[in-house]
């Protein structure tokens, strides 16, 4: 039976990609960024996963306004990292996993969740920076990602987006779907995005670095009330482009202390039996406009 | 009944709701035309000209002429998408949310660095922060305020 292990959060910030492939790791600036993730880095080579469920968001990149998928899933055995305008990053192409992709995406269908089955897509930063955070720098051709990744792009770019609540949810869906695949894999699930940030108007800049740490200690203890935040909150706090942080609690979602169904008395006898270790937490302004975050948190 | 918008009382922020992405439906896809270097050169070499092609109303082909990302955020504009005009001139996110916001460059890093724009006085429409429309443009309201 495949089971998740931990899950990863991490903002993907296109500027610290920007910094890793021009070179600029150990620039003043930069440095404090980078450090955060050293732990990372280790923690990824000694709890190499089979398999990474990515969340994230697509920024206008392999969906234009032609076609808006709230959640979509790749079940592709390749995805090619994209041209965003200033070409591709020069990074390795991501080896999907279509079998337990397709799986996934047979068992959330049918727990109601519907998801749009994506088998032609272009990655962009939004997947590809928390690969090279927690994975270092690879080389293009000659390098490679650990293990397949299946991307899980979230619409967090024009509204409607899905609720936390939704978000949440979808998590435990997924954690279902994971645990009812015959093959013995450790999948890793990862939610990434925000925190604070606006990109626009003349607002653009905020940063709320109080709103974010309670937001974090909140998504650790307290899980089910981090999710009934209402949008409204992240974008008048958090920044418009805050809303991201709804795509953390997927994974969240996804951990084993949290029961399939509050209102199931065998599910909530099964999540008391788990816990969740933060094994990393890190959190550093700026990288660019953007307060970075970042969480380890394992399955015990 | 009309959709509920509470972030209309936001300051400084246009938030990508199917109106604004109604109306900006072909500046947005104009926009994703840039990710592919053939049509950025084309755009680059004669912009007026590119613009043409695309069914895009005066005023938006205006202020993707300026750069002006207000503008063309105002006109259904969306920053993902803008981001691309941006990429084609060779322009740093950063570089674009700064020219938003009034501030130049070295003071929009510095604020940046310093942790960024504060919370306080911009949650909601009416406050005092430097977000707040009586308050623009900032770097230029700002200093003649104090005086």
């Amino acid at each position: 039976m495949a089971k998740i292990t931990a899950s990863v959060y991490t903002s993907h910030v296109p500027a610290i990609g920007a910094a890793m492939d021009l070179g600029k790791t150990q620039e003043d600036y930069w440095k404090p960024v980078f450090a955060g993730y050293d732990f990372s880095k280790k923690w990824m080579k000694d709890n190499k996963p089979d398999v990474i469920f990515l969340v994230y968001n697509d920024h206008a990149t392999a969906f234009s306004l032609d076609m808006i998928p709230t959640f979509a899933i790749g079940t592709a055995a390749e995805f090619t990292p994209a041209d965003e305008g200033f070409g591709p990053r020069p990074v390795p192409k991501v080896i999907g996993h279509p079998d337990l992709a397709s799986h996934i995406a047979q068992s959330v269908i049918q727990q109601d969740f519907d998801l749009t089955i994506v088998n032609k897509m272009d990655v962009d930063h939004g997947l590809t920076v928390p690969l090279s955070l927690m994975c270092g720098e690879q080389d293009p051709v000659k390098g490679s990602w650990p293990c397949p990744v299946i991307p899980f792009a979230v619409n967090v770019v024009q509204y409607p987006v899905p609720s936390g609540q939704r978000c949440f949810n979808l998590g435990k869906a997924i954690r279902k779907a994971i645990e009812s695949y015959d093959q013995d894999l450790n999948v890793q699930i990862w939610g990434t995005g925000g925190m604070s940030h606006q990109l626009q108007g003349a607002r653009a800049g905020l940063i709320n670095r109080e709103w974010d740490n309670a937001w974090l200690d909140k998504m650790i203890a307290d899980p089910a009330a981090a999710a009934a935040v209402p949008h409204i909150d992240y974008v008048r706090e958090a920044g418009s482009e805050g809303i991201e942080l709804v795509m953390w609690l997927i994974a969240r979602g996804a951990m084993s202390d949290v029961p399939y169904n509050a209102a199931d008395a065998t599910a909530l006898i099964a999540a008391r039996d788990h816990s969740t270790r933060v094994r990393h937490r890190f959190y550093h302004v700026p990288a660019s406009n953007t307060a970075v975050g970042h969480l380890i948190l394992e399955n015990q | 009944m009309a959709l509920d918008k509470p972030y209309k009382d936001i300051p400084g922020t246009i938030i990508f709701d199917a109106e604004q992405s109604r109306k900006g439906y072909w500046l947005n896809q104009f926009c994703m035309s840039l990710m592919k270097a053939p049509n950025r050169d084309r755009f680059k070499a004669n912009q007026r000209a590119y613009l043409d092609e695309w069914a895009m109303t005066e005023e938006q082909k205006q202020a993707v002429l300026d750069m002006d990302l207000n503008r063309a955020m105002q006109l259904g504009g969306n920053i993902y998408f803008l981001a691309k005009i941006g990429a084609t001139h060779g322009r740093s996110f950063q570089q674009m949310a700064g020219s938003m916001t009034g501030l130049s460059e070295d003071a929009y890093r510095a604020m940046m660095v310093g942790g960024g724009r504060s919370i306080e006085g911009n949650r909601h429409l009416g406050e005092d922060g430097d977000a707040q429309p009586q308050q623009q443009p900032q770097g230029q309201a700002a200093p003649s305020k104090k005086a």
